[in-house]
């Protein structure tokens, strides 16, 4: 407060929180209201650019799920995998355990197709967002909704 | 020595598209679970898989705590030519295990 400066450096915090909130707003997937959390995840994984909903991206997951603790799912992107156009990334977002990312895959034109499969644990029914960033600079996205029974011990 | 199943088929047609599994032993401890005093054990986790094709990174995956115990993984490589393929797993506390396999192209 003492320094002559602090008025005018005082204001720009406030104007930075206030871009800020409005970047991630506008960052936000065009899907329905995602946590925050995972909307931000999403923004680092793009670079700030908005992915497509996309039905060349599937996002290939259980819809019903008894035990949380091993849920199959494979992520695959339609595309032909060449120098000029391939998939550069995938990456697969969860709303509710209690860190949003769960797996980011490179990959390139000499991986012949971008499909991967893995195990995800989820701590709960929720929304779970799969991102695939193409070698054109776009974005594709694809969504699942998944009910779980029994959740995955992450919280006790 | 944590245990693995690796499968790559043994030979390829040139230009195929192969399919590789990988699943390695592991306990994937979130960092998130409480022990029974009530503490939260410490996250072990893998935090990274590479696939090398001849010193040639052709695969890399980032793995969080949302995935799940014994890591299971599967990728695609077009098989150009026959070499080795290298694979390894980077985690906590200086985990790191390597396994490699010969892929044969014809």
């Amino acid at each position: 407060m003492s320094s002559p400066t602090s008025p005018r450096s005082g204001t720009e915090p406030g104007r930075r929180a206030l871009f800020g909130g409005l970047l991630t707003l506008a960052l936000a997937p065009p899907a329905e209201a995602t946590p925050e959390a995972m909307a931000e995840a999403i923004a680092r994984f793009t670079g700030g650019a908005t992915p497509e909903l996309s039905a060349a991206i599937t996002l290939d997951i259980p819809s019903l799920v008894e035990n949380g603790n091993t849920v199959p799912v494979t992520i695959a992107v339609d595309s032909p995998m060449t120098e000029a156009a391939h998939v550069r990334a995938i990456a697969l977002f969860n709303q509710r355990n209690p860190q949003p990312q769960v797996i980011e895959a490179r990959l390139g034109p000499w991986s012949g197709a971008a499909r991967i499969s893995t195990r995800a644990r989820l701590a709960d029914s929720q929304r779970l967002t799969a991102v695939a960033a193409l070698s054109d600079g776009r974005f594709l996205l694809a969504e699942a909704e998944v009910v779980v029974t029994l959740a995955a011990c992450l919280e006790g | 020595m944590a245990r693995t199943l690796i499968r790559v088929p043994a030979t390829a047609t040139r230009g195929e598209v192969i399919e590789i599994r990988t699943l390695i032993q592991h306990p994937m401890e979130t960092g998130y679970r409480p022990d029974a005093a009530g503490r939260l054990l410490v996250r072990d986790i893998i935090t990274r898989f590479t696939c090398h094709f001849d010193n040639r990174l052709v695969f890399e995956a980032m793995l969080h705590s949302a995935i799940a115990a014994n890591p299971y993984l599967t990728f695609t490589l077009r098989a150009e030519a026959s070499g080795v393929l290298t694979f390894a797993w980077e985690g906590d506390h200086d985990f790191r295990h390597v396994e490699t396999r010969a892929l044969t192209v014809t």
